[in-house]
This record gives C-alpha cells, sequence and structure tokens, in this order.
C-alpha cells in the first residue's frame, strides 16, 4: 500500500532528496522532514495562512499541497528570508518596529504573503494592504499594527 | 488532520491522464490546484484510492481567443494566470473583473480554471460566470470529447455532467452580444471569502433600447449556480426603468429563489442581499451597455 515516491526539492537554497508517501502534506514534510519548524501549521485546511511558503516565488498554502507535487520545485521557508543569521529581513524588521505581532503564530504566513506582495507594489495603500493579507488569520493584532509594518517595511525596501 | 493514503500517479501528457482515469474509473479523482480537493481530503471528508495529478501537464494551460471573439481558457489554467492577462482584461473584462473575487492571493496563484468549475461549489464565482454568458465546457476521456452547455453542466450540490473518466479540458467563454453590458457584485464576509450572494448580470438592449435579453445568475443561494429565470422573463422586451429593475430584483429575491439559513446568513437576509445585488448589477450592466462609464 505504502508506496513511496522520491523527490528532489530545493529549500531556502538547499537541495533535499528525499522518499514521501504520496499523502505527506508538504508543510508536514517541510516541518518534519526537513525539520524547518518555522512554517506554522494552523487549520490545515487552507483558511488561516499559517503555513505559507513561496513555491517557485509565489505565495502559496503548504498544507494544501502534496509533499510529492513539489519534485523538481523551489521553495522559500521563513528560515530562508534573512540575508544572514545577524540580520532581520526589512519586513521582519518592521513587525519587530510596529509591534505587528504578539503570539507570533501567525507571522511567518503573514511574513511569506507580503514579500513578493511588496515586490511587486513598493508603496500599497492600506485597502491594497488589506486585501493582499485577506488570506491570513490573526487573532492578537486586530490587523492594524500589520497594517502599519507593511508600510514601514515598504519604506525600507524602497530604499 | 491527514489525507488518507491514496496512490499518486503524474502523468505529463493528457492522453496518459485520460488512460490512468479511464483505468481506475470511480475511485480516481483529478488534482489540479487541489485548493478544495485537498482540504475535504484533510478533513477525511474524501478519500479517493487514486490521485492523478495534472500540474505537469502544460499542455491544459493556455488563454486563447475563439473564433467567436470570445475565449478559450485551458483547464489548468491558474487563476492568477487568467486575473493577470492582458488578454482577458481586454477581450473580457466581465471575468476580468470576476478573478479578484475568487479566494485569496495565495489560493490563486495555485487554484485553476477548470477545477473550480468541476469541483462546481454552489458559492463559487467561475461557474455562475459561465452560466451568466452561456458558456460551454470541452470534456475529455480515452472515449471521445464532447462539448457541454454550462446550463446542463451544474446539477446540483458539487454535482456535475461529468462522468468519472472524463476530465475538464477546455472551457468555451462566447463573446458577449453586441450593444451588451455586464457587471458583477457579491457580499462575502471578508474579501476573498466564499459569498454569501454572489450576482451576474449580462444584459443586451435592441436597436430601440428595450430589453433584449437579460441572463441573471446567482450563486451562494441555491444547490448551484442559478439563473433568476423568472426576473430574467420580467425584463425581456421592456424599457429598463429604475421601475423594471425594481420589479426583476423583487421577483429574483421571492420567487427564483430559496436560500439557506447557516451561521453566516439567514435566509430572509439572503433574499435581502439578492433584491439589492441584483438591481446594483442590472443598473451597472446596462449603463455598459448604453456605453457610460461605471465605477464599481
Amino acid at each position: 500500500m505504502s508506496q513511496r515516491v522520491p523527490i528532489t526539492v530545493r529549500v531556502n537554497g538547499v537541495t533535499y532528496q528525499r522518499e514521501v508517501e504520496p499523502r505527506l502534506l508538504l508543510s508536514d514534510f517541510i516541518r518534519h522532514d526537513l525539520g524547518l519548524t518555522g512554517t506554522h501549521v494552523g487549520c490545515e485546511h487552507g483558511v488561516c495562512g499559517a503555513c505559507t511558503i513561496l513555491f517557485d516565488g509565489q505565495p502559496v498554502r503548504s498544507c494544501l499541497l502534496f509533499a510529492v507535487q513539489a519534485d523538481g520545485h523551489n521553495i522559500l521557508t521563513i528560515e530562508g528570508l534573512a540575508p544572514d543569521p545577524d540580520h532581520l529581513h526589512p519586513i521582519q524588521e518592521a513587525f519587530q518596529d510596529a509591534h505587528a505581532l504578539q503570539c507570533g503564530f501567525c507571522t511567518p504566513g503573514f511574513v511569506m504573503t507580503l514579500k513578493p506582495f511588496l515586490e511587486e507594489n513598493p508603496d500599497p495603500s492600506d485597502e491594497e494592504i488589506r486585501e493582499a493579507i485577506s488570506g491570513n488569520l490573526c487573532r492578537c493584532t486586530g490587523y492594524d499594527h500589520i497594517v502599519d509594518a507593511v508600510h514601514i517595511a515598504a519604506e525600507k525596501m524602497r530604499s | 488532520m491527514k489525507p488518507p493514503p491514496f496512490e499518486y500517479y503524474a502523468p505529463t501528457s493528457l492522453d496518459e491522464a485520460l488512460a490512468l482515469m479511464a483505468q481506475h474509473g470511480y475511485g480516481a479523482k483529478a488534482l489540479a490546484g487541489g485548493q478544495s480537493l485537498v482540504p475535504t481530503m484533510n478533513f477525511r471528508l474524501a478519500a479517493p484510492s487514486v490521485l492523478v495529478d495534472l500540474n505537469r501537464i502544460p499542455e491544459l494551460g493556455y488563454i486563447r481567443p475563439a473564433s467567436d471573439g470570445g475565449l478559450l481558457i485551458g483547464a489548468m489554467t491558474r487563476h492568477v494566470q487568467v486575473e493577470k492577462s492582458p488578454k482577458v482584461a481586454d477581450k473580457y473584462p466581465l471575468l476580468h473583473a470576476t478573478m479578484p473575487k475568487i479566494a485569496h492571493p495565495q489560493i490563486r496563484n495555485r487554484g485553476t480554471f477548470g477545477g473550480s468549475i468541476a469541483h462546481a461549489d454552489p458559492a463559487a464565482e467561475l461557474p455562475a460566470l459561465l452560466r451568466a454568458v452561456g458558456g460551454r465546457i470541452k470534456a475529455q476521456s480515452t472515449r471521445g470529447s464532447r462539448w457541454i452547455p454550462a446550463d446542463d453542466f451544474f446539477q446540483g450540490f458539487f454535482t456535475t455532467a461529468l462522468a468519472e473518466d472524463e476530465l475538464i479540458t477546455e472551457v468555451h467563454l462566447p463573446a458577449l452580444p453586441a450593444g451588451s453590458g455586464w457587471a458583477v457584485e457579491e457580499v462575502s464576509r471578508r474579501h476573498g471569502d466564499f459569498a454569501l450572494v454572489g450576482v451576474m448580470a449580462v444584459v443586451s438592449l435592441d436597436a430601440s433600447g428595450r430589453c433584449d435579453q437579460a441572463r441573471i445568475a446567482l450563486f451562494g443561494v441555491g444547490d448551484g449556480p442559478m439563473l433568476a429565470s423568472t426576473a430574467m422573463g420580467v425584463l425581456r422586451g421592456e424599457r429598463l426603468t429604475d421601475e423594471a429593475i425594481a420589479a426583476a430584483a423583487e421577483a429574483a429575491s421571492q420567487k427564483d429563489v430559496d436560500p439557506p439559513s447557516d451561521v453566516h446568513a439567514t435566509a430572509a437576509f439572503r433574499r435581502h442581499l439578492v433584491n439589492v445585488l441584483v438591481q446594483r448589477t442590472l443598473t451597472q450592466a446596462i449603463a455598459r451597455a448604453t456605453g457610460q462609464e461605471v465605477t464599481a
């Protein structure tokens, strides 16, 4: 029964070769097989956005993909975002500056959603920001500080 | 929240995929974007024994002009590709206006045009759009291919005319009639959530400015995308005054729908929304049909 499929996946610049059962979710593969636990698992049915990663540069929900589908693809998780161990990415800095997280559970999903958004929209309006983060749930902040952080991050990324 | 085991196939051509569907029949499910199938598997509401992953079949992803001036869209075209396509923005503004209403950016990056139609969620936008414009769905199997009109395709809650070995390969959106206008409106609790009620309207006027045909598709209020037939009948041949629009909206909300009550909205509230949204969409569609600027 338990078919195992060899896959080769590039995650945060590192190439991994593993054998996976087809039903293994990409979110669980990232967390359990690769030990990258920064990708959080909230609802596991595509509603909360906590497990958002970049799949070939585009934000997707990793709980709605099977690991086998990532064969040959390029993934970026929150661990691969900062330029080096001593510095944060501008979006991460802005979240810290604006108090855009409290418990922090949803934060990796927000940050990964925002990276390509800000690269495409260097100076977004409040409305555009709220639409961009509409697929991510945060139960602590009430979102206002997250919107503030996105403006700060946008400014940092422009300069 | 872990999906049950299944056998996995990732064909690289349509022929190979059709052969797998024919071989595995009832137990097999096609995996397109997976944005509805995978959650139902995670909940174990669905437990297909075989998944045929269509994501490695590049020949199914395209947006092409159709000979009638409309569009042909390959089943595996992702929502984001339709949303950002200049061809769609130019040739099919109704579709262009609809795409950002579908779910959230992360979902649109994976979800596919054909997948959304095959899934046939009663609250989804694309099935309703197909009914509003009179679209057609191309179904293929190893037995051959056939075109199914949208009016016959959607048969109830998550139920379509597709046979178990058939895949949607292409969708045809016909050009809207000359002198027609369109509009789409929906109300949801949060941008991108499934609509509590949504309405699409396509109105064409005859030379005298009377209504030649109005197609009004409703979603979120029935067991599938539905036409507001009574309301459409009220408008046919009429001058589209505010009174006519109000009469059509009243007919739609009182006669055409029997909406559900659930945790999100009562039936009475949904009826109210049908009334308001039918008025709004008709007003916008008529304005567009008469060449006026519309800011929705």
